[in-house]
């Protein structure tokens, strides 16, 4: 099967098996480095990504069900090749440890700023649960959130 | 050679072995081609060339052992060369954990990266310096003494000359000196700023190339299938189960099995859907009786890791007795493990996110019975493992399947493999006594730990077990003793490690291994014992400490002064809890393994008595970890050990059945989310002209106490059984009522 999917603002024909997850075809076949495999189960959103405005596990999400949809993954919130306004909180709080989790909160977190431009940090705390990380890098990433959101 | 005349070929050559290299423009390293000018890449101990390089433009490269999983030591050593150096810091770029690149520094563990692995660079450098202005004032004709660095160039008298120009692309061959003069720390410029992390940027935009996105010319995906109990054996593979998926090929060996194929969505089916036949054995035992089991296990030897005055004959009115036990753990990396190799005409090349490249060389080489030099490991970032979890056993894995396919192999662990088979932190189970006299001082402490035997060795290669190949079997939890002993001046003492002959499940180190269990148990029985005295815990602890300890006193006086703790005995009274609704404050500290760096922490929970939750609101920790190289790194550390140890604390545990482990997933196994996170206040002691040591686990090593003993200061519970699930405190709110 054939699909047509756009992908940071570029359209991408990928072949293969329709149960394929876009994780895959991101990874394997456009060669973005951002979205990570981490669970496969929707279970720690290392794969987030952004589809039509929504925040996804790009894990579990089949290449069938994306014909004509558009994507973006952090390499996608590039300005000029230069790091976005969530890119660059996040560098400024210095909010990665391994930062394998990382690229999926920034994707979490730009979904979360989309939705709600002013999160409370209550709203912070709820928007961002469904990202799991290990370092404990959690609290770096509120503050990232927290300056995103007023820059 | 063009620097001081004295300089022998010695340390070259002893290195000799090392892998032939280039120097990019960029200060990368690259096999040499035939058109680029090589060097011999020493990698002997104790050779500048092992550890520093500087290329004709001037820039640094430095080659370090130890490496960095998130770290952030990375930029520390970079920090610490270049500041030697005198270069700004974007002139060095720093390789890690290549057998073929960089000296042998023992494995990445223990929180000492910075204490010895970037104490040598840091000596490796300073001699390297005193080298350039020994050939710097030879070559211009000046008093060395009157010769000035700024920015990698030498300058004196009527001349100058660049690092660059003096070196030419030579080796230093030149032995560290030990003693060589350091920098002066208050001319410090580089060390002890924050500076943001080497890769983080990239980490955030997506440019970073984890081990996970390691890609290699001629690259099949592989998955591995392992056996559903830990003791089975392989009867039967229905290929006929995968013949609907293309170009499937199945690598069977002994009990290994894996699937190949060329692209990596095909190799996840044909793992998932293959039909297998195993025969399994019943080899755990029965979790409901764990710690029975636990305390019936053969001792091996006794340890005793402290034994002063006699704790038998010391004379009390009164004994607080108390069993402590901290559940099995896994590492719980957000990302399963991942490795490359590339196995053919004998040579194999392995790039893995092992913590211990030069020894995972040495297991690789007797797996597959070849000679060392035979065998090159890599070290590539991927996610943090927190220990020794799947990458080396990963490894192995794609080796194996190289070697029988004959081309190069990219293994991914799914989640389960990683859940499953990663080596765990082994269940602990503590003993302690405190005899109190008629005076209501402490006579003896006395303190039993039953804990595995062995050390922080070679950990046995799974995939070498599956297929019958040669791998050390010895049991390596780490250096679980460590901070079994106490920082406190009682006038008898004996602790006691009893070393199990086996613990369910391969074990190893997860972070603070140890140090973190051993911390909980002595700390939270220390408030015990403050709380039958009926005095403040903190001024009991002070009152303990050496008073020649003036480092671990500042640090609780810091710490009364940060937390705002108004001095007063547990649990509290009356209290602002409005019904069920709990809170409470607790403390704990620990000197790491007796000897290095000092953490003192508060925490302030509170708690619902219906439900049993727990919840962490905040953290208070004044850290010294000597002098500091990178602030920002310190408290990312702090932070983390923080968040991941409050995890470990209120929900971890690992489950399994009489097969295997049972918590597969992040669902079965969970770990803190975002909106459990406690708020994280710290204060760094800066001691500049000190030593520096780790900061990477200390911090974990306090915090499940410091949790338990503020439970008991809101609720008056003693929570003694890691980890705190709502059940565990119901239960014991229930028994205090009856
Ligand atoms: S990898 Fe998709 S949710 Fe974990
Ligand atoms: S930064 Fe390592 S898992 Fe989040």
């Amino acid at each position: 099967m054939s699909v047509s999917i756009e992908v940071n603002g570029t359209r991408h024909d990928i072949d293969g098996d329709p149960s394929m997850p876009l994780l895959y075809a991101l990874r394997d076949q456009i060669g973005l480095r951002g979205a990570k495999f981490g669970c496969g189960l929707g279970q720690c959103g290392a794969c987030t990504v952004i589809v039509d405005g929504r925040a996804v596990f790009s894990c579990l999400t089949p290449i069938s069900a994306l014909e004509g949809r558009a994507v973006t993954t952090t390499e996608g919130l590039l300005e000029d090749g230069k790091p976005g306004k969530v890119h660059q909180a996040f560098i400024d709080e210095q909010a990665a440890q391994c930062g394998y989790c990382i690229a999926g909160m920034v994707m979490r977190v730009q979904h979360l700023l989309e939705r709600n431009a002013d999160p409370t940090d209550e709203e912070i705390l709820t928007g961002m649960q469904a990202n799991l990380c290990r370092c404990g890098t959690h609290a770096a990433i509120i503050r990232a959130v927290q300056r995103a959101a007023r820059t | 050679m063009t620097i001081a005349p004295n300089l022998s070929r010695r340390s070259l050559l002893q290195g000799a072995g090392g892998l032939v290299v280039a120097f990019s423009l960029t200060g990368g390293v690259r096999p040499a081609s035939a058109e680029t000018a090589a060097v011999l890449k020493s990698v002997a101990e104790g050779a500048v060339d092992s550890y520093i390089s500087i290329d004709p433009k001037g820039m640094v490269t430095v080659y370090s052992g130890k490496i960095d999983y998130g770290t952030g030591v990375r930029t520390g050593f970079a920090q610490m060369a270049a500041e030697e150096l005198s270069v700004p810091l974007d002139r060095v770029t720093v390789i890690e954990g290549d057998t073929s690149l960089t000296p042998d520094q023992g494995p990445t563990y223990g929180s000492l990266s910075i204490e010895v692995g970037g104490q040598a660079i840091r000596k490796a450098a300073a001699t390297a310096r005193e080298a350039l202005l020994d050939a710097a004032g030879e070559r211009l004709g000046v008093e060395r003494a009157g010769l000035t660095i700024t920015d990698g160039m030498i300058r004196g008298d009527g001349g100058e000359i660049s690092y660059g120009d003096l070196l030419n692309g030579e080796n230093f061959s030149l032995e560290v000196n030990e003693n060589v003069r350091l920098k002066d720390p208050a001319q410090f410029t580089i060390v002890g700023q924050p500076i943001i992390r080497d890769g983080l940027p990239g980490k955030i935009t997506g440019a970073f190339e984890y081990m996970q996105d390691l890609k290699i010319d001629g690259m099949a995906h592989a998955r591995v299938v392992r056996p559903p109990a830990i003791d089975a054996t392989l009867e039967g593979v229905d290929e006929s189960s995968i013949s609907h998926l293309p170009d499937v090929q199945i690598v069977q060996k002994g009990n290994f099995l894996a699937v190949v194929a060329e692209s990596e969505w095909t190799a996840v089916r044909a793992a998932r859907e293959i039909s297998v036949t195993w025969a399994t054995t019943e080899s755990l035992p029965d979790q409901a009786q764990l710690w029975t089991h636990v305390r019936e296990t053969p001792i091996a030897k006794d340890d005793v890791t402290s034994d002063i005055g006699d704790v038998d004959s010391a004379a009390g009115t009164r004994q607080v007795k108390a069993t402590y036990d901290f559940a099995l753990h896994t590492h719980g990396s957000i990302g399963p493990s991942c490795s490359v190799a590339d196995f053919s005409d004998g040579k194999l090349v392995s790039w893995s996110s092992s913590q211990a490249t030069h020894r995972l060389r040495g297991q690789l080489s007797d797996m597959f019975s070849v000679p060392e030099e035979d065998v090159r490991c890599i070290y590539i970032e991927g996610a943090g493992c927190y220990g020794r979890n799947g990458h080396e056993d990963a490894a192995a894995d794609a080796a194996l399947i190289s070697r029988e396919l004959g081309r190069p192999i990219r293994v991914q662990w799914m989640r389960h493999d990683e859940h499953g088979w990663d080596p765990k932190g082994p269940p602990t189970l503590i003993d302690l006594t405190a005899t109190i006299d008629d005076a209501g001082a402490v006579a003896a402490w006395s303190s039993e730990f039953f804990i595995p035997q062995g050390a922080g060795g070679r950990v046995a290669l799974l995939g070498a077990n599956l297929a019958d190949l040669p791998t050390n079997q010895d049991t390596n939890p780490g250096g679980i003793t460590n901070d079994s002993a106490i920082p406190y001046g009682f006038p008898n003492i004996r602790t006691v490690c009893h070393r199990l002959e086996s613990t369910p499940l391969r074990p190893s180190w997860i972070r603070a291994p140890g140090r973190m269990q051993n911390t909980f148990a002595n700390e939270a029985f220390l408030d015990e014992v403050a709380a039958e005295l009926a005095v403040d815990p903190m001024e009991y602890r002070r009152g303990l400490i050496d008073p020649a300890d003036k480092r671990g006193l500042a640090v609780l006086d810091r710490l009364k002064e940060f937390a705002g703790w108004e001095p007063r005995p547990s649990p509290r009274s009356g209290g602002d809890g409005d019904g069920a609704r709990l809170t409470g404050r607790g403390m704990a500290y620990v000197k790491y393994e007796l000897k290095r760096t000092y953490v003192g922490a508060v925490a302030e929970v509170s708690m619902d008595a219906n439900s049993g939750a727990i919840k962490v609101d905040r953290f208070f920790v004044v850290h010294d970890c000597g002098q500091i190289i990178n602030p920002a790194g310190v408290r990312a550390q702090i932070e983390g050990n923080v968040i991941q140890t409050t995890s470990r604390t209120l929900m971890e545990e690992l489950t399994f059945d009489r097969n295997m482990v049972t918590s597969l997933d992040w669902a079965s196994y969970p770990i803190l989310r975002f909106p459990d996170v406690p708020e994280v206040n710290i204060e760094l002691i800066d001691y500049p002209n000190e030593v520096p040591w780790g900061a990477g686990e200390p911090t974990a090593a306090v915090v499940s106490a410091c949790i338990s003993n503020a439970v008991f200061d809101a609720a008056g519970i003693r929570l003694r059984s890691v980890p705190f699930k709502p059940a565990k405190v119901r239960a014991a709110l229930s028994e205090q009522r009856s």
